[in-house]
């Protein structure tokens, strides 16, 4: 156990009064739960949560070549999104492992923020410096001077026009630069919940009065506390990767089922050789999506096998509070298997029946009349 | 089911009711609140012989599992399948209708080792204190 100490959000005075259980997250000291993640993860599905996002990282990229670096470290093609756009894409090291996933918004031709996971934060960007080298583009990480609030859920529309309208007219992944408490903010509408939602970027001098303004005027609307408890399960049912166990440098974006965020069209990237002699070979191994048919909860790290063969370990797994059921997703050897495979998860030493079902494990309906 | 204060109980939480040799097993209100919202419950097989202080039966959270513990020796004699059924009865009300299993005690003096309830409100205030529950 480290007995290094713990980093704190702007929040954790909030955090602490509003009931929260405190636990290490990747050396942050943040919220698993505030009242119980069943309450939390549900809130979110039907009505609204709010999320201390803060130890995620944020990197500036300015200066004329500024696509032309995106385009060479992002699997995605950067070229896609104008002012005001996002895109979810995977940097690659030249193996075509996944270095990290990312939030890619465009502001100007020549001014591009990334938001880049908490864990790999640091790394991140000195790979990114690295890889900048040689570019007119300059790098600045802002990932101290940010705080990050996720509002998600079919609520969070309402409560996030009362004081930032403007945001409303956001589409999906579109990105918003606006002034909040008289600091220069920005505004995404994103999120890791599989919900509609939106990521308040904000100085971290103004973060609890942000934090404190949504959740007083999101109460009555239904909106609550969320821990990274229900972070966890709200994502994996929507089937979104958690870099660190979903992937990383030792697995690619096609094998974690992401292949449709590598673009090998717009040209060269870090990576491209590797994962098109990849895609050219063929998959040795695939993320799929698991799900009990017995009850049980699966756990990261659960055996898979397939007719007494071991077929690979579930990475991420969990008790779905939408379905009810135990999920996970892993890679199994087996890239062929279509949904409806039967295959078994060893729980407590018991081999417990399965299936293998598309991904996302659940899809919004609210989500999908948000404009794209 | 049980009144708190009448029970027994282990130093991972569990209480156990001796009544007429046949003890009634479960998590008490302070290990429900930690553990937190309860989705799965594995209970022992009946007519299983189990060992005081034997894993015998898993709790299960969003977040994690737990192994609950066998208070006394003897013979699983009864099951409570509603918390199967419903595991959030453990949460709602872990001394009555969200107990566990019952076991005939085969060495009913075992109950000595146990805390009376006194004494678990007292271990649950150092358990605190220090950190260790």
């Amino acid at each position: 156990m480290s007995t290094a100490v713990l980093r704190r959000t702007s929040l954790y005075d909030s955090h602490k009064q509003l009931g929260g259980r405190l636990v290490d997250f990747h050396g942050w000291e943040l919220p698993v739960q505030y009242e119980g993640i069943l309450k939390e993860h549900n809130a979110v599905r039907t009505q609204c949560g709010l999320f201390d996002v803060s130890h995620m990282g944020q990197v500036w990229v300015r200066g004329p070549q500024a696509l032309a670096f995106l385009q060479k470290t992002n699997t995605n093609d950067i070229s896609r999104i104008g002012p005001g756009r996002a895109i979810y894409s995977h940097l690659t090291n030249e193996q075509g492992g996944v270095v990290d996933d990312v939030i890619v918004s465009c502001f100007a031709p020549d001014r591009y923020f990334i938001v880049v996971n908490a864990a790999t934060a640091e790394g991140d960007f000195a790979w990114l410096a690295k890889q900048a080298e040689g570019f007119d583009a300059a790098l600045e990480n802002k990932s101290d001077y940010y705080g990050m609030i996720a509002i998600q859920g079919p609520k969070a529309a309402g409560i996030v026009a009362i004081d930032t309208p403007a945001a409303l007219a956001l589409p999906r992944f579109g990105a918003l630069e606006l002034s909040i408490f008289d600091q220069p903010s920005i505004i995404t509408r994103t999120g890791y919940t599989g919900e509609d939602g939106f990521e308040f970027i904000v100085p971290s001098e103004i973060l609890s009065r942000v934090w404190d303004n949504l959740l007083t005027k999101g109460r009555s609307l239904g909106a609550v506390p969320c821990g990274l408890g229900a972070r966890d399960t709200l994502r994996l049912e929507a089937g979104y990767l958690l870099y660190g166990q979903d992937i990383d440098t030792e697995h690619t974006s096609a094998e974690a089922g992401y292949g449709w965020v590598v673009k090998f069209a717009k040209g060269d990237f870090i990576g491209r050789a590797a994962l098109l002699a990849q895609k050219e070979a063929g998959l040795k191994r695939r993320m799929m999506g698991v799900r009990l048919l017995e009850r049980g909860v699966p756990r990261p790290g659960a055996p898979v096998s397939i007719e007494g063969r071991p077929a690979g370990t579930l990475c991420s797994a969990t008790f779905s509070p939408t379905l009810q059921a135990g999920i996970g997703m892993g890679y199994l050897d087996r890239p062929d298997l279509k949904p409806g495979a039967r295959l078994s998860v060893l729980i407590h030493n018991k081999e417990v029946p399965a299936e293998v079902v598309a991904m996302p494990f659940y899809v919004s309906e609210g989500l999908k009349n948000v404009k794209a | 089911m049980s009144k708190p204060e009448a029970c027994r109980y282990l130093k991972s939480h569990e209480w156990a009711e001796l009544e007429g040799g046949v003890a009634a097993v479960g998590v008490s209100e302070h290990a429900q609140h930690e553990i937190s919202d309860v989705v799965f419950v594995e209970l022992p097989k009946l007519g299983r012989q189990v060992k005081q202080g034997e894993a015998c039966c898993i709790i299960e959270s969003v977040k994690a599992a737990f192994d609950i513990y066998a208070p006394l020796s003897g013979e699983v004699v009864a099951v409570n399948d509603a918390v199967v059924k419903d595991p959030a009865v453990v949460n709602r009300s872990p001394h009555e209708e969200g107990w566990l299993f019952k076991i005939k005690a085969s060495k009913p003096a075992e109950a000595d080792a146990l805390m009376d309830y006194p004494g678990y409100q007292a271990f649950l205030k150092t358990a605190v204190a220090d950190g260790s529950h």
